[in-house]
């Protein structure tokens, strides 16, 4: 099952080119901007792992490009997203964020039952992902 | 191929015109400089122009030195340069980063490589300048992080010719032994550029400019006094060609708001305020055996 989170969840994935672009849009507004990864996917994991710092003061893609194909070498395996943060006051927080990298194979959710007093239920969701070890996850 | 190709309408077009221009008029001397340039530029230039009719090489080679006394100008032409660069389409912003050793080299292992990276990704798309570049090579300790900053430079100049272009810049002297202990930077630098020492008939018109810039001028006597200065600043140490001459303006203002003060039961008029007056110039210690003679406060 496909992953879909952020500014773009309903598109296809972006191309390395079109990432460029969004980038630039990040960059012309002041933002800076940040790779983030994680093997976990439940999408009430919200702190994923940052990779590198925050990169303030780029004027260029090109940085945020090599350090986007940098994080892919090592975690090329597991989700990247992108976040672009604005510190500007009255915001100071997230403005854009996507996806830019998934594993090649996404097994996707269980779908828990439980069933408690009354006949109530509880639903909770789990990556089948989930059941192996943080590392070992993915491929 | 018949096509004709108009060089001079490409020229206009690139708008490089402007910027040498501008290189001539704030620019005191330094003709051999803007001469190299020139030749950049005109290299460049058709490089592009051979790219659009499908003569195109591979990007050249943009990295440069630029050696030169201290004071010879060589980060404003640092930031022409990225003009040029930028007008012509070799680089995507005309930002230029300045960075020297303490900005690429960190203090304990593993500090280094994201120090460096992280400077470079700042520079990209634009120009890294790199201050007393020789700095990075330090010979006497065979353990220092220099060389893993060098390694990473080195990479980067290669591998990523469109995102950045690398300037290094020193002292002729120790850029040349820090070039033959690194010929891979040798290598990949395609123009080395040597900026010569300014003449004092040169400083003297540099002066004038500094001050017409801040809304001053010399009186006619202080214009004497400050070639009378030049003369005698350049016999002693650490003269650093414009930036003493700017170090000297800036105390004489020091000295010229201080004689209004203590003239202030007349009245002052604009001419005042924006006239620097002979013995402003001739107060300098310069004059009364020179800045060894007395060492309470630093000086250029």
């Amino acid at each position: 099952m496909r992953l879909t989170q952020g500014t773009f969840s309903f598109l296809p994935d972006l191309t390395d080119e079109q990432i460029e672009t969004q980038v630039r849009y990040c960059l012309n507004n002041g933002w800076a901007v940040n790779l983030e990864h994680t093997d976990d996917p439940h999408p009430r994991n919200t702190y994923w792992e940052l990779w590198g710092l925050p990169m303030f003061d780029l004027k260029d893609p090109a940085g945020v490009m090599y350090e986007l194909a940098e994080c892919r070498k090592v975690f090329g395996d597991r989700y990247i997203r992108l976040t672009a943060f604005d510190s500007s006051h009255g915001w100071e927080s997230v403005r854009l964020s996507f996806i830019v990298n998934r594993p090649a194979d996404e097994p996707g959710y269980l779908l828990e039952r439980q069933e408690i007093g009354g006949r109530r239920m509880v639903y909770t969701t789990r990556a089948y992902a989930a059941n192996k070890p943080e590392g070992k996850r993915y491929g | 191929m018949s096509e004709t190709i108009d060089l001079q309408a490409a020229f206009a077009a690139s708008g490089i015109k402007e910027v040498l221009g501008e290189l001539d008029r704030e620019l005191v001397g330094l003709a051999p400089v803007k001469q190299r340039i020139r030749e950049i530029a005109a290299l460049l230039l058709v490089g592009k122009l051979r790219a659009e009719h499908g003569l195109g090489s591979d990007t050249p080679t943009l990295h440069m030195s630029f050696t030169g006394n201290p004071g010879t100008g060589k980060t404003t032409v640092g930031m022409k340069m990225a003009d040029i660069l930028h007008r012509l389409g070799y680089i995507r912003s005309n930002h230029m980063v300045t960075v020297t050793r303490d900005d690429l080299v960190g203090q304990y292992i593993g500090h280094t490589a994201p120090k460096t990276k992280e400077a470079l990704k700042k520079a990209m798309g634009g120009v890294l300048f790199i201050d007393e570049a020789y700095y990075l090579y330090r010979p006497e300790n065979e353990r220092d992080y220099g060389q893993e900053a060098i390694e990473i430079l080195l990479q980067v100049m290669e591998n990523r010719r469109d995102d950045l272009v690398v300037i290094l810049a020193g002292y002729a002297d120790r850029m040349n032994r820090f070039f033959s202990s690194n010929p891979g930077f040798r290598s990949r630098i395609a123009h080395h550029v040597d900026f010569p020492d300014y003449t004092p008939d040169e400083l003297a018109a540099i002066a004038e400019l500094m001050l017409e810039e801040q809304n001053y001028k010399f009186s006619p006597e202080a214009a004497e006094a400050f070639k009378a200065y030049i003369e005698e600043r350049m016999a002693q140490p650490h003269f650093a060609n414009a930036r003493s001459v700017r170090n000297a303006l800036d105390r004489a203002r020091l000295r010229q708001a201080t004689r209004l003060f203590e003239t202030a039961d007349r009245q002052l008029t604009v001419e005042d305020l924006q006239t620097i007056e002979a013995p402003e110039i001739l107060a300098s210690r310069v004059f009364s055996g020179g800045i060894e003679a007395k060492q309470a406060e630093p000086s250029q």
